[in-house]
């Protein structure tokens, strides 16, 4: 059985199909992409798959369980994890505490506990504080372990997100667009990165917009057009496609 | 980084212990203990506020049940301070606990109507049920006994608030650098963000939400003991507004920032006594005044200008 | 039930309307600011006490009542522009807490100033025309209820004329949808926000000179006026100008209907309780869209 399976997957926004029908399934252990031109329902398929939008119809199963509708919280419970292509990281925050944020479901929560700053509270955050910094050079940003998140360029960011979703220690993480706005050594940085997280056995899932990258490193390619699945396959698959060499070109009947 | 924070509870320290001795009178006193009162009120309001990035203003209702159950449990019905002062933090709580759920579905303007809304109804019922609360004209309250121990006197007030203020202070310190302070920061920064890894946003804001409005009840009766009389002012928008003008001005989500803006906005009214009539004038003018020089606050604007963060 | 109930409910009903018209202007005046700027102007409630409050004291100053209502409804709306001038330009990207704190300042100054010069007393005028009530299927009718009405109703009338057929009107629409796209066509924001917030001023500043020889006035019945015109502003939906009025006479209504058949004591709790229950219910007031965050 695959890890993720989604079947007939729609979405309708007052009118609007932005996903229709979309059935894939990615196995555990691979790097699957989602390619398409811009407005073809990537981040949309994304946001319905980590809970962040209701699917108007389908179902999404991850290890057989139906998470359809799931809220985001529950989700992560169920290990996933996600970065975003417009930046959400709190900047009201330093950076390492950016990735702490990710291991929450791994600690204990309780307020009163924190309040009075129990020993086991303070030992497991210390604990936590040179995790998250190993996790920060990881990424490739020792330079900004001390750091305040709002003093950080853009393309930190997007590294910054990736460690925190990787703080949560994910089994699928979902990476929208990590490479959009990065300089050509950024992105293979970035390219690197995801190489070794899908090597240390965490399912990852791409919307990415650099082929270069895409092709390079991705299993599967799901390839998205006006909300449709055009094709799906390797990278040579799909390369060789007419549909989508037709999609990318403009070349619509 | 953060321990040289708890550096600012041991000057904090040294000067709320040096204090009484070089004020020359129980006028000033009197003064410090209402400052430090409204410290603590502020400060689990800067949590929501500032921390949290959740609106109040109608946090006074919550001060209003706290003082009033005090009043009114302890005059008409014989409580004990004690038993009063719990009724009312358990009120203050299970209201805002059933409140929170819808009120926190709301972002902004909305918010900030719903919780003005809140605080407004609770203000109209203290004012309206005279024959419990004594109406417009307000009711005594008895001195705050502690099962043998009566607190009186200034001297007294002024150690039992301090400890309070210290205590609390280290607490919400503590708070803010463990797991849920940072959940509760994370979801200030980015609501989706804190939700996808994990962060149930409605749980913890509820969870925020009633611990500063207990807090508020708490520190509510205990100003009804310690002044020894309530009116519905204690309840009231303008109230409500003063409390969150505290925050901001001080600092939001700066935990030494609720106390100076407290100081600063519990000392105004007296300093501006001699501007007979032109008081309510010149304290708009003040905090129209700050909010534009420094719409970050006291606190954070200093540091930001002396290079710390 | 007996025989009795008509003429009652009409009453309550006809001052319910005539409030309401008046948290209808009011409302108008949050919508307009809150369009052009984002900001929700607690001072709205003083412009109306303005214009009851210097009505007043033009008349007492000997001038007659058409030139008192004139500098009334004008000086309001340079009180406006100047809120908006010295206080709300200089921050504009501040958070809403920071702008709320602002405008409860200014809020604290004109009423401050008021009374200082105007005192502390009640004042009230003579209606605007017979004092002699109309009688309705068994309930009374005030003259001056037809003159908040009427006016109310043409100031409507004008606003949606203004917004929808002068280029003027169209700029500030276009603005309160997106600024950036609204400066790049080359309409001038800074322009809209001053019109905005004099309208507003001006707006306040007529329903409470309309209001005064009903309900009287005096140096602090701004904020709860200003309060309920803001419940009326988010049961419309905020931002919406249709929504604005049907909030106000809704919140006018229902506080008449509830003060007459509950509890007159509780009368100032219906609004809060209505907003309450309506934002339970639609987070975005009656007529307000949905929303869905982008990520």
């Amino acid at each position: 059985m695959a890890l993720l399976e989604v079947s007939n997957l729609s979405k309708i926004f007052g009118g609007v199909r932005a996903v229709q029908n979309v059935s894939f399934a990615v196995e555990a252990g691979i790097v699957y992409s989602v390619i398409g031109p811009n407005g073809a329902g990537k981040t949309t398929l994304f946001n319905l798959i980590t809970g962040i939008y209701t699917p108007s119809e389908g179902q999404i199963r991850l290890d057989g369980r139906d998470i359809a509708g799931v809220a985001p919280h529950e989700l992560a419970r169920f290990g996933m994890a996600r970065t975003f292509q417009n930046l959400q990281v709190c900047m009201n925050m330093t950076a390492l505490e950016n990735v702490m944020v990710g291991a929450h479901l791994r600690l204990d929560r309780n307020l009163f506990k924190g309040a009075l700053r129990l020993p086991g509270i303070a030992r497991r955050d210390a604990l936590l504080r040179a995790e998250a910094a190993e996790l920060m050079r990881l990424v490739g940003l020792e330079a900004f372990i001390d750091a305040h998140a709002d003093a950080m360029p853009y393309g930190a960011l997007k590294r910054l997100e990736i460690a925190r979703a990787l703080a949560a220690k994910p089994r699928v993480l979902f990476l929208d667009e990590p490479a959009a706005g990065l300089n050509p050594t950024e992105t293979s940085e970035v390219d690197s990165l995801i190489r070794k997280v899908a090597d240390s056995g965490v399912t990852v899932v791409l919307v990415e917009h650099d082929m270069k990258m895409v092709m390079n490193i991705s299993d599967q390619i799901l390839v998205l057009d006006y909300g449709k699945k055009l094709a799906e396959g390797t990278a040579a698959e799909v390369r060789r496609n007419p549909d989508v060499i037709a999609a990318y070109l403009g070349t619509h009947q | 980084m953060f321990r040289s924070q708890f550096f600012g509870l041991i000057v904090l320290a040294v000067i709320l212990v040096v204090l009484p001795f070089v004020l020359p009178n129980n006028f000033y006193l009197d003064l410090a203990i209402r400052m430090l009162i409204n410290a603590c009120i502020v400060l689990g309001l800067n949590l929501l506020i500032g921390f949290a990035g959740q609106i109040s203003l109608g946090h006074a209702g919550f001060v209003g049940i706290g003082a009033y159950a005090s009043a009114v449990l302890t005059t008409h019905y014989s409580w004990s301070p004690l038993g009063a002062m719990l009724a009312g933090a358990l009120a203050a709580g299970v209201l805002a606990a059933l409140v929170a759920r819808p009120i926190f579905k709301l972002k902004g303007h909305y918010l900030a109507m719903a919780t003005l809304g809140l605080g407004i109804i609770i203000s109209i019922i203290v004012r309206n049920e005279a024959a419990l609360t004594g109406g417009p004209d307000g009711m005594p309250v008895a001195a705050l006994a502690l099962f043998s121990f009566e607190i009186s006197g200034e001297k007294q007030w002024y150690w039992v608030v301090s400890g309070i203020l210290l205590f609390s202070l280290w607490a919400s310190l503590n708070l803010i650098d463990s797991p849920f302070g940072r959940a509760l920061r994370a979801l200030h920064g980015s609501e989706v963000a804190a939700q996808v890894v994990g962060v149930d946003v409605a749980k913890y804001k509820l969870a925020i939400f009633v611990l500063s409005a207990v807090f508020a009840s708490l520190m509510g009766s205990v100003t009804a003991h310690y002044v020894g009389f309530v009116t519905p002012n204690v309840a009231d928008f303008f109230h409500s507004i003063e409390l969150v003008t505290m925050v901001v001005i001080g600092g939001m989500a700066s935990i030494y920032g609720s106390v100076i803006g407290a100081v600063l906005l519990t000392a105004l009214p007296q300093a501006l006594a001699g501007f007979e009539g032109w008081e309510t004038v010149v304290f708009g003018s003040i905090l129209m005044f700050c909010m534009i020089f420094m719409p970050k606050g006291l606190v954070p604007t200093l540091a930001a200008k002396f290079g710390r963060r | 039930m007996n025989g009795e109930w008509l003429p009652q409910f009409l009453q309550f009903l006809f001052s319910g309307i005539t409030v309401g018209a008046a948290y209808a202007l009011a409302a108008l005046g949050f919508t307009l600011i809150y369009n052009a700027s984002n900001v929700i102007n607690f001072a709205q409630g003083e412009f109306i006490m303005l214009g009851g409050m210097l009505t007043v004291f033009f008349l007492q100053a000997g001038l007659p009542m058409p030139v008192a209502v004139l500098l009334a409804i004008f000086i309001p709306a340079l009180v406006g522009i100047l809120i908006e001038k010295l206080a709300i330009e200089p921050v504009k990207n501040a958070e809403v807490t920071t702008l709320i704190i602002i405008t409860i300042g200014a809020a604290l100054v004109i009423r401050g100033v008021v009374q200082i010069f105007l005192g502390k007393g009640t004042h009230s005028f003579p209606p605007f025309s017979s004092a002699e009530p109309i009688a309705i299927a068994g309930a009374t009718l005030l003259p001056q209820s037809l003159w908040v009405l009427g006016v109310a109703a043409l100031v409507v009338v004008a606003l949606g004329w203004f917004f929808s057929r002068t280029l003027m009107g169209k700029a500030i629409l276009a603005t309160s949808y997106n600024r950036l796209a609204a400066q790049l066509v080359g309409i001038n924001t800074s322009r809209v926000l001053f019109i905005s917030y004099a309208l507003s001023g001006a707006l306040g500043a007529i329903g409470g000179i309309l209001l005064t020889p009903i309900t009287l006035t005096s140096y602090d019945v701004g904020i709860m006026l200003g309060l309920k015109g803001f419940v009326a502003a988010v049961v419309g939906g905020l931002g919406s100008g249709l929504g604005a009025v049907v909030g106000g006479l809704l919140v006018g209504i229902l506080e008449a209907m509830g003060a007459g058949y509950i509890s007159s004591a509780y009368k100032d709790a219906i609004p809060f309780a209505l907003i309450l229950l309506i934002l339970f219910f639609m987070p975005r007031g009656l007529f307000g869209g949905k929303v869905t965050d982008r990520v």
